[in-house]
């Protein structure tokens, strides 16, 4: 695989990594790590490195919804034009324009449950495109991102085999 | 008795009345002590584990689960079900090996089964096997098991452990009717390339030696493709090639392998595997015939996983001034003790005491092994961080 390619999969399972570490790895030194880093986020192909957080396990109270959107485009507005719209609203986590009986997928977090609804009602459902929306509250997430939030599979081998 | 387990002096084996010679002579297993000493200790790091930290991929668990559920808990074919014969007859074609699901595959306990049929078939009391040296503990074993005695073949670091045809010539393996290969090999980590598999063909076809092929680790191959001596001119009617789920689909429990040869001799292993064993666990093939399926992907993953760790490994031994070779195979790294060790029992035995990190000793796989530590990288990065860092502040420590 290519070292951009094996580096970003490396970033993906622990961004956290040293960057001596992630060169060992790689069989690099750290300098080529940097450069390669370096060019993956000028390219835009890195676009930030973020926890995953199970809230459950915060003490504080943290709320997200999956909002459908529906929109109506006309001659002079489009997806993006909408798009840009919605994304700039901190409350918004993640955006997406999605096939199916929707167009944008929305993420949207607040404190409570009183606050996303609140948000979704002022400022999603006025904006003159969207036609529907359809809040669904998430009750519990199991994975983010490739990350259980269970307990993973036990380790019961031997201390020592042949 | 017996090249291949090692020491094992201060073992002592039951004594009975009843006790077959046989079983009176058979040693403890060389890493029993070290097992014994890492199972006392807490907060322990064991890079001495022979299989992976991966769990079987999801889709092979779950192939079982099904096939629990629907009642398939019976015997199969002594050969095994047939459609998981055919699947590995397409799985093994990326290798250019080529055999015929009804007559030259038989499915296993394990590829260790396979490995004691093969010597049953092969060998006769008195009969010479070479078996190259450090590898895996129960190839001298079985041959023991069979009437037959080891021939110990030495191989060296200056090949970076590839056997080579002076090395065979050394040991006066033309005087053996079977040899041992085991590559990617455990303990080493060692690979051959067609090449040197070449020499090797070469004095087997000389000296009429049958090639028992033990390619367990062929997926987990780090800098080219695996390459089997069976596809070598010539070779194919003098080999048994065995292979299995346990390593590259990490499902060493469910205990299933296969073996690929000529049908005379898969027909003779079947013929006492039938007595001995009936059929393999049934539940397991199904698991396996969902990994040759559908779990390429999962393979693939788990050997860059295993590639990383790896380079990992490397860089952090030759850092501490344990030269470590770069082994290209398998899920080990056979580094040298550090300057000022000699013995790599006590350094081992040390380690474990002072920094809690197991490591098996060279020596237990043979002379040729001894002043190396086999380590094994089938742990998580976090641990494999942890334990060099503990080796490094016992190697050098300020």
């Amino acid at each position: 695989m290519e070292a951009k390619r094996e580096l970003l999969d490396l970033l993906l399972s622990d961004a956290r990594e040293s960057t001596e570490d992630i060169a060992r790895q790689l069989g690099t030194d750290a300098a080529t790590v940097e450069a390669l880093v370096d060019e993956l986020e000028s390219e835009g192909a890195i676009r930030g490195y973020q926890a995953v957080v199970d809230w459950d396990n915060v003490d504080e109270s943290h709320v997200r919804a999956e909002v459908e959107l529906n929109v109506e485009l006309d001659r002079e507005t489009k997806y993006r034009d909408i798009a840009t719209r919605i994304a700039k609203f901190s409350e918004v986590s993640s955006l997406r324009l999605v096939s199916g009986s929707y167009d944008f997928a929305v993420d949207v977090e607040g404190e409570s449950m009183h606050d996303v609804s609140r948000f979704v009602s002022d400022q999603i459902a006025p904006i003159p495109e969207v036609t529907q929306t359809v809040t669904h509250f998430v009750m519990t997430t199991y994975k983010e991102r490739g990350v259980y939030f269970g307990d993973g599979d036990d380790d019961d081998r031997l201390a020592i085999s042949p | 008795m017996t090249a291949g387990t090692g020491e094992s002096e201060d073992e002592h084996t039951g004594e009975s009345s009843h006790l077959s010679q046989r079983a009176q002579e058979t040693p403890p297993s060389g890493i029993r002590r070290f097992f014994e000493l890492a199972e006392e200790m807490d907060d322990l790091i064991s890079l001495g584990v022979g299989e992976p930290d991966f769990s079987a991929p999801w889709a092979a668990r779950s192939a079982a689960i099904d096939s629990l559920e629907r009642g398939r808990t019976s015997y199969t074919a002594n050969r095994g079900r047939r459609d998981l014969r055919e699947a590995i007859a397409d799985h093994v074609r990326r290798y250019d090996l080529s055999y015929d699901p009804d007559e030259e595959i038989l499915v296993s306990t394990g590829a260790s089964e396979a490995v004691d049929l093969a010597m049953r078939a092969l060998v006769d009391p008195g009969d010479t096997v070479a078996v190259p040296q450090p590898s895996y503990l129960s190839y001298g074993p079985t041959v023991s098991f069979a009437g037959g005695e080891v021939l110990p073949v030495p191989t060296r670091l200056e090949h970076e452990f590839a056997l080579t045809y002076s090395d065979l010539e050394r040991a006066g393996a033309e005087a053996a009717s079977v040899l041992v290969l085991c590559y990617p090999n455990n303990p080493t980590g060692a690979v051959m390339t067609r090449e040197e598999l070449a020499d090797v063909a070469e004095f087997a076809r000389e000296h009429d030696l049958f090639v028992v092929s033990d390619e367990i680790y062929a997926a987990l191959r780090y800098d080219d493709d695996h390459v089997s001596i069976a596809t070598l001119p010539g070779m194919a009617e003098r080999t048994i090639v065995f292979n299995g789920f346990s390593k590259a689909y990490a499902m060493t429990g469910m205990r299933l392998g296969y073996a690929l040869g000529p049908p005379e001799i898969v027909g003779a292993m079947n013929r006492i595997h039938q007595y001995t064993m009936l059929s393999a666990p049934t539940t397991a093939q199904f698991a396996a015939i969902e990994a040759l399926q559908s779990c390429d992907d999962a393979l693939a993953e788990m050997r860059r996983a295993f590639d990383r760790r790896r380079n990992y490994v490397i860089s952090r031994f030759n850092e501490l001034g344990m030269d470590c070779f770069e082994a290209k195979g398998a899920f080990y790294v056979f580094p040298e003790c550090p300057p000022g060790w000699e013995n790599d029992e006590a350094f081992a035995e040390e380690l474990i005491h002072e920094e809690r990190v197991a490591l098996v000793p060279g020596r237990v796989f043979g002379e040729g092994g001894r002043g190396h530590l086999r380590v094994s990288y089938a742990s998580g990065m976090p641990e494999l961080k942890t334990a060099l860092n503990r080796i490094e502040s016992f190697v050098s420590p300020d």
